[in-house]
């Protein structure tokens, strides 16, 4: 499969000049990027780089002191999280969120939860509309199930569940959601080989199959140099490099960044 | 029985027209069973056979047929006998390195695969099978940008279109068929050499079929699940012969995953499973009742026991005695109905299992609880189809009497040759084999050794080749030992040495599920398989297991001297990756003993450890070094017990 075919899209979302602060601990500075249509962009860096930082400031968690985002046209200081999950970016968490008491299938049903028309109420007798929605979103979340080949746990409680497919079904609940902008924080961070390979396929698939942009944070670099469109890397809060897989991987400053500096 | 057709896509318009309605098979798809009626899959077939047809195949050539059990699989098996061609099933999980010699020695052209993962197989054989054209799939998942191949759903339209423009095409095709024609190609694993094409007739397949079918008074409100390897004689003969001669209805698990699941709602009446599934079932009840409370599990053991005293003389209608059928009645009540259910099994009115030989005890488990399960017999060859155990004459170490127009007799070397419709037409291109394997009055040589008992039901002991002798002039039957030992929930694998040696010793592999739960719950740390089958707290378990085998052995005649000294436990797990098991994950003996020779070397020395080193294969074709240092332990004997027989 050729990268060609996926980069190329516009730009759909920007980030100008951000910097983020806690107290005098400085997150992120004055860094930009971009993300184009319909590509895997990563983010990579060592610890304490500022990747999730950065993540969190796309989809609402953090709001940056300066900078501006632009979504889709839209330009703003700040995004804020319902606003981001409406406008179709999903995201999943590098410690797991999930509801460990609530069956597979009900977790991710919550992921349709902003597809959901219907009144509390309505819901609560399931009754006509509710009725109705219930069964089509149950029709999508089955299959986004079939997509991440996780029929067989579909009844058990997430809690009982390895780790690697509790990441696959935060996957999941993210991709009920239907988005147009996955963000991805560490989604193959503790698994095997066997496990990070299937995550890849699925990566690769739902940027095909869905044409979902796919914004993902990760250490393996394998992993990053194989299914990356873009990589920008950060380091101590910082931009230091932008580019394709190849110009990232011959970039000096990103070597030393990760490498350390020879002595 | 119905009126006979002469070939599976007649017997298909025959159900389409005297049942269009009733259910001919259900998938679940997306958490829901979708159903197909008889005369629905015959519009889809006609329709794919004149796709096909439209796309240049024609009579003779062979369709390559690789996936999970899907409607659409079996519907295209149909499709090509339709046309005259020959389907040929071939293992979902063989990796491509090994498919070529099969798509090469069948001319395969025309590929019809499941999904994304065989299309690249197929895509990285095309170099090397140069007839390889056409490919087709059903799961179009990842599969968007690929060039050069087909949807399933597009080959339809083309058969639809090609239908419109060719009307009476199809039935034309179907009249052209004829009993004598070979149905179906399949490719024996073989535990030595390169695989054979079996070419089986439609005559063949549907003697085999009606005659389980009349031994079993099979109706066509039966329905089963369709879970086996296509591959696999035994799922070709139950999920496709079967199912349409009877016109049945087969069920096709939502992945392999959830066959447990699917089986449970399903519910099938009639089942059929190769001993390891029953294994398997088995090891996963045990498993969760050493979790179960105090009062579970002294319930458990109780009416067990009962089961065990009496549990198969009720199923088989004798007579029992009054207490213990009240204490079985109460049993079925809490215990047997429940545990049935669990399984899935509670419709079933007829379960086979064969394939390999069952452990007595693991065989007898399932009849205590009520489940009518028995044996069969048969190969590649025969259509699954030589030997059957009657209800009510069920014996645990036999498999049963000769099956309705199959003649059975034992050879002078003691290998059981069998004669009837049933017999292979040949070995695809391979006259020398096919003239070996059957004699001048057209008996088949099954390659089994075995005899007759005093009620005629016919006795297996083992493969003629692999039954041996010890030193001392016992006879070795390494797969009875084997099967013994694997009746453990906590040994998944067992290979026996002994031929020509003064003693047996064996390799084991434990169940990683059963003795990582053991580890599991006495707080015992491991990092993997290796590490766990090296801790002494296993070997202690292990010796438990082969010590009880070794108890049995002393009180069996003849083979109390086949107990077992000494034995290891691999470093690995015997895979079929690795070549050391077949597809249908049988031992390769042969291949085993020459691989770990050095072990071998180990186990009849006395040493007490033996450092190897093995080439590992994952499923993607990587490959890796393990290392490990093996201990090697003894087991205690036992002094024989029987009275030596005759």
């Amino acid at each position: 499969m050729s990268t060609e075919q996926r980069s190329g899209g516009e730009i759909v979302l920007k980030l100008d000049n951000i910097s983020l602060a806690f107290g005098g601990v400085k997150a992120l500075t004055d860094v930009s990027m971009d993300v184009r249509e319909h590509e895997v962009r990563a983010i990579i860096g060592p610890n304490g780089a500022g990747k999730s930082s950065m993540l969190n400031v796309i989809n609402g968690v953090y709001h940056p002191q300066q900078g501006t985002i632009s979504f889709r046209g839209k330009v703003r200081r700040d995004m804020d999280t319902h606003d981001a999950a409406a406008q179709g970016i999903a995201r999943t968490f590098q410690n797991i969120a999930l509801f460990r008491g609530m069956s597979v299938l009900d977790n991710i049903m919550t992921g349709r939860n902003l597809k959901m028309r219907s009144s509390f109420i309505e819901q609560a007798i399931w009754f006509g509309r509710a009725r109705r929605e219930e069964l089509d979103n149950r029709r999508k979340v089955e299959e986004v199930i079939d997509f991440l080949e996780i029929q067989h746990v579909r009844k058990t409680p997430v809690g009982r569940l390895p780790y690697g497919l509790q990441k696959r079904v935060e996957l999941a609940r993210a991709l009920a959601a239907e988005p147009s902008m996955l963000l991805l924080d560490e989604p193959m961070a503790g698994m095997n080989v066997e496990e990070k390979q299937d995550m890849c396929r699925f990566i690769l698939d739902v940027n095909e199959q869905y044409g979902t942009t796919i914004v993902l944070i990760e250490h393996d670099m394998g992993v990053v140099m194989d299914i990356s469109d873009r990589v920008v890397v950060l380091d101590y809060g910082k931009k230091i490099g932008d580019g394709s897989p190849d110009d990232v991987r011959g970039n000096q400053a990103v070597i030393d960044a990760y490498l350390g500096v020879a002595h | 029985m119905e009126e006979s057709q002469a070939t599976f896509p007649r017997y298909l318009l025959h159900h389409a027209k005297v049942r269009p309605t009733h259910p001919a098979a259900r998938e679940k798809d997306l958490g829901i069973w979708q159903t197909w009626s008889w005369a629905e899959v015959a519009a889809e077939v006609r329709a794919l056979a004149c796709g096909l047809a439209a796309q240049g195949f024609q009579r003779g050539m062979h369709l390559a047929i690789i996936g999970d059990n899907r409607p659409r699989l079996y519907w295209s098996m149909c499709a090509a006998q339709a046309l005259g061609g020959i389907p040929v099933p071939m293992y979902q999980d063989a990796q491509a390195a090994d498919l070529i010699f099969v798509l090469n020695d069948a001319e395969i052209a025309f590929a019809l695969v499941e999904d994304q993962e065989q299309v690249d197989k197929m895509q990285e054989t095309m170099p090397q099978v140069p007839s390889l054209a056409h490919v087709y799939y059903d799961d179009p998942r990842g599969l968007r940008n690929y060039p050069d191949v087909t949807s399933y759903e597009r080959l339809l339209e083309i058969g639809r279109e090609f239908d419109r423009g060719n009307p009476g095409f199809f039935e034309a095709e179907v009249d052209k068929g004829a009993a004598g024609d070979v149905a179906i190609m399949l490719y024996t694993s073989g535990t030595t050499g390169k695989p054979k094409g079996v070419c089986q007739t439609h005559g063949a397949l549907i003697a085999a079929a009606s005659g389980g079918i009349e031994f079993d008074r099979l109706t066509a409100d039966e329905s089963i699940l369709s879970y086996l390897p296509m591959a696999w004689v035994g799922d070709n003969l139950f999920s496709y012969a079967q199912a349409l001669v009877a016109g049945f209805t087969i069920n096709c698990p939502e992945s392999g995953d959830t066959v447990m699941t699917d089986l449970r709602e399903i519910g099938p009446t009639y089942y059929f499973a190769p001993p390891r599934v029953f294994e398997n079932l088995l090891t996963q009840v045990m498993i969760r009742m050493e979790d179960a409370s105090r009062i579970k599990r002294a319930l458990f053991r109780h009416f067990m026991a009962v089961a065990r005293r009496c549990g198969a003389e009720i199923l088989d209608g004798k007579p029992v005695g009054l207490g213990d059928r009240l204490q079985y009645r109460l049993g079925d009540w809490i215990i047997y109905g429940p545990l049935r259910n669990v399984l899935g099994l509670s419709r079933v009115r007829i379960a086979y299992t064969a394939g390999a030989a069952i452990g007595p005890d693991l065989f007898r488990f399932y009849r205590s609880i009520g489940i009518n399960l028995k044996q069969l017999y048969g190969s590649t060859e025969t259509c699954a189809y030589v030997c059957l155990q009657p209800d009510g004459g069920v014996k645990l170490d036999t498999v049963g009497q000769p099956a309705p127009n199959v003649e059975v007799k034992i050879g002078d070397n003691g290998e059981v040759l069998v004669r009837g419709p049933m017999l292979l037409k040949e070995y695809y291109k391979r006259p020398d084999a096919t003239a070996e394997s059957i004699d001048a009055d057209g008996f088949f040589r099954t390659g089994d050794a075995g005899f007759f008992d005093d009620s005629g039901q016919l006795k297996i002991i083992d493969r003629a080749k692999d039954v041996g002798k010890l030193a001392g002039g016992a006879m070795f039957a390494p797969n009875y030992i084997e099967n013994k030992l694997k009746f453990f929930p906590h040994v998944r694998e067992a290979v026996a040495f002994g031929h020509e040696r003064d003693m047996v010793c064996a390799f084991i592999n434990i169940d990683m599920g059963s003795v990582g739960n053991w580890a599991e719950r006495r707080g015992l740390a491991y990092s993997g398989y290796a590490d766990l089958a090296q801790k002494s707290e296993v070997f202690g378990l292990i010796r438990e297991c082969v010590e009880q085998v070794n108890a049995e052995l002393a009180t069996e005649a003849g083979l109390a001297d086949s107990q077992i000294k000494r034995f290891l436990i691999l470093h690995k797990e015997l895979d079929p990756d690795d070549d050391e098991l077949t597809r249908t994950r049988k031992v390769r003996r042969g291949f085993v003993a020459e691989k770990y020779v050095v072990l071998i070397d180990a186990l009849y020395g006395d040493r007490k450890e033996q450092h190897i080193e093995t080439l590992v294969r994952f499923e993607d074709g990587r490959t890796n070094m393990v290392a490990a240092d093996l201990q090697i332990h003894e087991a205690k004997h036992f002094p024989a017990t029987a009275r030596q027989a005759a």
